[in-house]
């Protein structure tokens, strides 16, 4: 029987060659996506701004702006409404009242419930949240201390067991894969929550094991090609590991396929996340991580301390 | 390669069972099954998160101002009685809590150093620090100043935490039988999780009210147009009735409070309308049949967090040390008064900070998607890897299949909380599973080309990417780490699902899948390798 090979075997792509095409589009692109995020900026859920969510599901699809005519008539606040999924769930999104006595928010809610339902009988309230000012406050801290330190750690962690030009690559490729991620996010204005976090921490944690697989393949050839080019020597290491790369993104990308098209429309953010993140990561791992290898001024000779070390293993690498 | 031996295959065969076995009652759990599991063997469950179960989550946080007026009323109250009645007398005056700080005058100058001296000795230190719980100082040479200190603050917050975790969960479960999570968090935070609770607000107004009763004798010497206007005689205070309809003037000696209560259940009067029944302990039976006594036919006031709920005339001294309490209860209100008071008084106000709640229906429907989505995922994956690598898929997708049982099984031996970002967690691990064999798999394929036999090729393949699973594996459990440390809510629950996975799939997608390759050579010995 013969198996599906979607790499060809023996693959000599340049990559390498093509990579100052490639880091002038991907700084476009990543600066597109910054601007995007200045000016349009992130829709951010209530987990970050506080507030109040409701989510209603109807009998029949939703006209939003009737919706919104109603709410906004009961002057609880500016009201943001968003199709979730389907047509015929909405959820509504509204400010914290002024009032802080403990039943506020509770009076609030119950009037739009109230009010919808009246107009839209047999609707369901499937789902309701309620965050204050101060837990969204720290909700943004945490959330971005884990993106930050998990970037952190994982750039030290990859300086220590290789070189730092490693640390570096890969640091900027993963905050290449971040800033595109909420590009997109700025660009859809998919609601941005705490799950999206959760998405965010797992692109780069994806992301970083693509390089890492590059990366180890990069320094074992190192060793064995010591003569090579370093160009040529990326290319080869990029070329190998190729099908590896592309299975496992194609094996990650079935999985989240599936739970994009039957998990349900709270994970759908999510999981556009992740998917969007899994292509992006796989592409800066080929175009961005690797071939910034070569302007960092990785030293394709194999530093002086490497022999006396069993391959592979051992002592952070110092740089030589 | 070859060489594995006998109890190697033991082991790992032992684990995998194990794991296997702690998953069956979590799978057939909410099924027909679920009750033929024998009671003997051990039923680890996974549980079920809010915005799968549907329920109520609150985040409330201590009011920490209303925790500076009550110990400033406190300290107010020691001062006083430690002054006036402690050896030798102190004349003090003008006492006041005005600006969060509790300031007297001492009449006697010559008193002061000595006033100030039982002072300090009424403040106690703060751990190591050498700070003390009140700050005191000497102001205009004759007034003492009582300051909190931001540690004395602190410290009180967290004393008053664990009793208001113990009275919040006997308010919400008073039999002490439901599923209800009440846990403190960060000193100051009590988090409440009930699940199959659809209405918040009831579940609020049980956990937010305070609850402080007291029993007041009725200032009938002070004029009803001054009271109006807010102002009572000297030992008297005005309050409002609970329906907010008029003032009172009440003495502002407490007669009896809710701290001397042994037992409250909601019954009916005479008339049939819902009242709150009280027992009080042999001292407050004691003080409430003495007062009575004393002031037969006139009223008193029933107080419940500074609002008269009644002011009900005292017909004959009541002195079995039980009591009604009426006020416009209906039934419902009653007994939720009742569960306040038998629940015991919160030391501090709560404010809720965080509220979300999932009905049941959308939490079912959670359920229903993540497993049809589970299924499709691991079979396409499943196929993926058949189509791609034959017989090294088949192990490939063994193993994942063993994985995805053995990640349940982990879970209910924890009892971790399954949520539907978990969900999320546990359909990627199965699709970035077989990266892992994806490695390896690669490997063995590539080595075949440079030209090395069967055995050497799958050897090599093994060792050659077993270093490069470790490495993308530990980055891997990093980010989980660092996401279970952080995260909060979602985050937290896909780490747990992530972080258990990473583990798991690395024993069985490597260690397993060698023991079967190593099976299959020992048994065939192929000489040429299709993969």
């Amino acid at each position: 029987m013969r198996h599906l090979k979607l790499i060809p075997d023996n693959t000599n792509i340049g990559f390498v060659k093509l990579r100052y095409w490639a880091f002038g589009i991907t700084a476009a692109l990543t600066l597109g996506a910054m601007a995007l995020v200045g000016i349009r900026g992130l829709n951010l859920g209530v987990d970050f701004v506080g507030g109040l969510m409701i989510e209603a599901k109807f009998q029949q699809p939703a006209h939003l702006d009737t919706l919104r005519g109603t709410i906004d008539s009961l002057g609880v606040g500016q009201s943001s409404l968003q199709q979730f999924g389907d047509p015929k769930t909405v959820s509504i999104r509204l400010p914290l009242p002024h009032e802080t006595d403990s039943g506020a928010t509770n009076r609030v809610v119950a009037k739009v419930k109230a009010a919808v339902e009246q107009t839209n009988p047999g609707v369901q309230f499937t789902r309701s949240d309620t965050v204050s000012g101060k837990v969204s406050g720290e909700l943004i801290r945490n959330g971005l201390l884990a993106v930050f330190l998990a970037v952190f750690a994982i750039a030290i962690f990859s300086w220590l067991r290789y070189e730092w030009q490693f640390g570096v690559s890969t640091f900027v490729a993963i905050a290449h894969d971040v800033l595109m991620t909420l590009g997109f996010f700025a660009l859809t204005r998919m609601e941005f929550d705490l799950n999206i976090v959760a998405a965010v921490l797992t692109i780069i944690s994806y992301s970083i094991n693509d390089k890492i697989v590059i990366d180890d393949r990069i320094r074992e050839n190192l060793r064995k090609y010591r003569k090579m080019n370093l160009g040529n020597l990326i290319d080869l290491s990029v070329n190998e590991t190729l099908p590896r790369t592309v299975m496992t993104s194609l094996t990650i990308l079935l999985a989240l396929g599936a739970l994009l098209i039957f998990g349900g429309h709270v994970l759908r953010g999510f999981t556009s996340a992740m998917i969007l993140g899994i292509i992006i990561g796989t592409y800066s791992s080929i175009y961005v991580s690797s071939s910034l290898l070569i302007t960092l001024g990785l030293s394709s000779g194999p530093p002086p301390a490497d022999e006396a070390r069993p391959a592979g293993r051992g002592e952070p690498a110092r740089d030589s | 390669m070859l060489d594995f031996p006998r109890w190697k295959i033991w082991l790992i065969s032992l684990t995998i069972a194990v794991g296997i076995f702690l998953s069956i009652p979590s799978l057939i759990a909410g099924t027909p099954l679920a009750s033929s599991w024998p009671k003997w063997l051990p039923h680890y469950k996974i549980s079920m998160g809010l915005d799968l179960a549907g329920g109520s989550h609150l985040l409330l946080e201590a009011d920490a101002r209303d925790m500076d007026k009550t110990r400033l009323a406190a300290m107010e109250d020691s001062v006083t009685t430690e002054l006036r009645r402690g050896d030798p007398k102190i004349a003090i005056g003008d006492i006041s809590t005005q600006g969060g700080r509790l300031s007297f005058m001492v009449r006697d100058p010559s008193q002061v150093d000595a006033a100030v001296e039982r002072m300090r000795a009424m403040t106690r230190p703060q751990g190591m620090t050498g700070q003390r719980d009140w700050d005191v100082q000497v102001v205009d040479t004759t007034r003492v100043v009582l300051t909190p200190t931001a540690s004395g603050s602190k410290q009180a917050i967290e004393n008053a935490m664990s009793v208001a975790r113990e009275v919040v969960r006997r308010r919400i479960d008073p039999g002490g039988t439901k599923e209800v999570t009440v846990i403190t968090q960060g000193g100051n935070r009590i988090l409440v999780q009930v699940p199959g609770v659809e209405d918040p607000e009831a579940l609020k107004q049980l956990i937010g009210q305070t609850a402080r009763l007291e029993f007041k004798l009725v200032d009938l010497t002070a004029d009803p147009a001054q009271v109006a206007q807010g102002r009572a005689p000297a030992g008297s205070q005005v309050l409002t009735m609970a329906d907010g309809s008029s003032k009172i003037a009440v003495k502002r000696r407490v007669m009896v409070s809710g701290e001397q209560l042994t037992d409250a259940k909601q019954s009916f009067d005479q008339d049939g309308r819902p009242v709150v029944s009280i027992t009080f302990n042999s001292t407050g039976a004691r003080r409430f049949g003495r007062v009575t006594q004393e002031n037969v036919n006139k009223p008193f006031a029933i107080i419940l967090d500074d609002k008269v709920l009644s002011a009900p005339n005292i017909n004959e001294p009541i002195l079995g040390g039980q009591a009604q309490i009426s006020g416009n209860f209906t039934v419902e209100s009653a007994n939720q008064l009742a569960v306040s008071l038998a629940s015991g008084k919160l030391p501090v106000k709560l404010n809720v900070i965080e509220e979300r709640t999932v009905g049941p229906e959308l939490g079912k429907d959670s359920i229903q998607k993540g497993v049809v989505a589970s299924i499709v995922a691991t079979l396409a994956v499943i196929i993926f890897m058949l189509i791609t690598y034959g017989r090294f898929g088949v192990y490939a997708d063994i193993a994942l299949v063993i994985n995805a049982f053995v990640i349940i099984g982990v879970m209910a031996l924890f009892n971790a909380t399954l949520t539907l970002p978990g969900i999320a967690g546990f359909i990627l691990t199965i699709g970035a599973a077989v990266d892992a064999n994806v490695l390896i798999n690669e490997r063995i394929r590539e080595e075949q080309r440079r030209g090395r036999g069967v055995i050497q090729s799958i050897e090599f393949g093994y060792k050659e990417a077993s270093r490069t699973i470790f490495e993308a594996n530990t980055v891997h459990a990093i980010s989980g780490v660092i996401m279970l440390a952080l995260g909060s809510g979602p985050v937290r629950g896909f780490a747990v699902v992530l972080l258990i996975g990473i583990i798991t799939s690395v024993f069985t997608a490597v260690y397993f899948t060698r023991m079967l390759v190593a099976l299959w050579l020992r048994r065939v010995r192929p000489r040429v390798l299709n993969i």
